[in-house]
């Protein structure tokens, strides 16, 4: 299954210099630099997007929907991400963003806010439950479940088993529809999510959510917010739509909403995908039962950081305090007293371990034996110019035959020194590349 | 001469914010390794919390584990204050750690007791004014 897991980073060759930039970010290793470009093993990858808000030459993008993906069905539902409204400077009132979208050819609007809201309701009861594994950690940032599936087999079942709003959002957004409409079929609606963040595009994709993916088509924040901010001025005149979600809701949108709503003090919440892995690490080593529940974002700020989204994530997050002000604190409230069995997720999250050397252990200690000598004679400056993000990682690849030790450039500078290969002469080579003299001969030459 | 794979350490022991560091680059190196998962967790949970107890009471040390098909061996030397009573040190709650230290969540008395709890064998060699040598071991 795993080697038909669909990305949403992709790459454009043409713009990538193969600097180190993403090399040296990528928190679980998942990129080289390979014949002057960066590849991406899929295995690894964890969609984060720290890649695509690295790059110096926007190489790196998100793979989602276009919006003219709205042709597609006969009727389509808008399921705006709460971030999307703290992209707009000036806003003060949800309700030019939700007549703007039906002005930009959605039948409807069902705020993913409102579903958070009935996800945080669920969640307070279902961390009242006694069969429960203490502290229990977020499923709403697909980065980090994707990251504990693959390191920590023992935190599996301390992730929240209740779907993310945006798939309760779908599933609801999709039964409003068909009761409104009974002559419509499911492959005449478009439930279109407005995402600021590509890991929900795989997510989507991937059919994380099961038969219960109710998702059609992942559009990004971006491409919305520069349709909608035409489309929201066109419609100035007419009358206003109004949010049906409240403060808990939009809350969600950045770090500590969606962990305040427990409304008890036992929480933590971390942003920041290194940082969220510092949190995991201590609590898969550690006892961390006097918190009831963990709030991981992989991106700084929380979703509002999201690599598709357009403002600042602090920025937006001010705006989306400011917005929601006035608003009531949770209007949508759970209709029943359970948790009813469609909130849940069909499939839990099982462990899939990455990075075996080998699956005979004689021959991955023999392995790793090899490659703790040969990280020893690296240099350890962890310069990337190799194509690994670190001297150890590149002594791995040496070990798998995937690089090869002449690519380490201070090891070969250090060679051509001791050989006696005339320094002198590479040096005045050099020289003559990128001197200033040259650049002065150069344009002299133009000149003339 | 069964085969192992060794991994040396130097825990840094004036640096709470990377207490522990050592513990989660052995869970990767034994990842890689292919041991199965409730091996991993013990040494990482051992590991962690000898770290730990370097940081909190002797300035730092160094780690050392030596893996094998059979077993896996931690050995944690500090030269620190050593332990006066080694056997009320192994006493659940029992803990020397200062006020400042508990503030951060660390010297609950549960160091050594964890340790135990998670190995197969443990040995404490401690010299007071010396040093400590914590041995443990987790079958595979």
């Amino acid at each position: 299954m795993m080697a038909d897991y669909k990305h949403s980073v992709s790459l454009d060759i043409e713009k990538c210099k193969g600097c180190t930039a993403c090399l040296k970010r990528c928190p679980t290793e998942a990129i080289r630099i390979r014949d002057g470009h960066a590849v991406i093993n899929s295995r690894r990858c964890i969609d984060c997007g720290e890649c695509i808000k690295v790059c110096p030459y926007k190489a790196k993008k998100a793979t989602h929907d276009a919006l003219s993906v709205l042709k597609d069905y006969k009727y389509t539902v808008a399921l705006p991400a709460p971030s999307l409204y703290g992209q707009f400077d000036n806003l003060d009132n949800i309700g030019y963003i939700i007549r703007g979208l039906k002005g930009l050819g959605f039948d409807d609007v069902f705020e993913v806010a409102c579903a958070a809201e009935l996800v945080s309701a669920y969640t307070r009861k279902y961390l009242t439950r006694e069969d429960v594994k203490k502290p229990v950690i977020s499923s709403a940032c697909p980065a980090i479940t994707r990251i504990i599936s693959m390191n920590y087999p023992y935190l599996c079942e301390n992730i929240m088993p209740i779907l993310p709003p945006v798939d309760i959002a779908a599933a609801l957004a999709r039964s409003k529809a068909k009761t409104e409409h009974p002559e419509l079929s499911d492959e005449d609606i478009g439930i279109i999510f407005i995402s600021p963040c590509p890991a929900k595009v795989s997510y989507v994709k991937n059919d994380f959510a099961g038969e219960r993916n109710y998702v059609s088509a992942v559009v990004s924040v971006r491409d919305v917010y520069f349709a909608l901010l035409d489309e929201m001025k066109k419609t100035e005149d007419e009358p206003l739509e109004s949010t049906e979600s409240g403060m808990v809701g939009i809350g969600w949108a950045s770090t500590g909403g969606e962990a305040s709503a427990i409304l008890n003090e036992k929480y933590l919440a971390a942003d920041g995908i290194e940082n969220c892995i510092r949190v995991l690490e201590q609590i898969d080593n550690s006892d961390f039962t006097h918190l009831d529940f963990v709030e991981l974002n992989a991106c700084s700020g929380g979703c509002v950081g999201g690599a598709m989204s357009v403002a600042n994530p602090y920025v937006a997050r001010a705006r989306l305090k400011s917005l929601k002000r006035y608003l009531p604190v949770s209007p949508n409230r759970p209709a029943s007293e359970w948790i009813p069995d469609e909130y849940f997720s069909e499939k839990e999250v099982e462990y899939n371990p990455y990075g075996l050397l080998s699956s005979d252990r004689k021959t991955a200690m023999r392995m790793m034996s090899d490659i703790e000598e040969i990280a020893k004679k690296l240099p350890g400056l962890d310069c990337g110019s190799c194509g690994a993000p670190n001297c150890t990682a590149f002594a791995e690849d040496i070990v798998k035959n995937e690089s090869s030790a002449d690519e380490c450039t201070v090891i070969l500078k250090r060679i051509l020194k001791e050989k006696g290969i005339d320094h002198d002469l590479l040096y005045s080579d050099f020289c003559n590349l990128v001197s200033r003299e040259t650049l002065k001969k150069e344009n002299g030459d133009e000149d003339k | 001469m069964p085969e192992t794979v060794k991994f040396h350490f130097e825990v840094d022991g004036s640096d709470f914010s990377s207490a522990g560091a050592a513990s989660v680059k052995v869970k990767k190196k034994l990842r890689q390794l292919a041991y199965p998962p409730e091996v991993i967790r013990k040494v990482s949970i051992a590991m962690y919390e000898g770290e730990i107890n370097m940081v909190i009471h002797a300035n730092g040390g160094t780690a050392d584990v030596e893996a094998s098909d059979e077993e896996i061996v931690i050995v944690l030397r500090d030269k620190g204050p050593g332990i006066p009573d080694v056997e009320l040190a192994m006493q659940a709650g029992y803990s020397t750690a200062k006020d400042n230290i508990r503030n951060l969540g660390f010297g609950a008395g549960m160091g050594f007791p964890n340790m135990k709890k998670y190995t197969d064998y443990m040995r404490i060699d401690t010299v007071v004014g010396e040093g400590t040598t914590v041995t443990m071991k987790v079958k595979i």
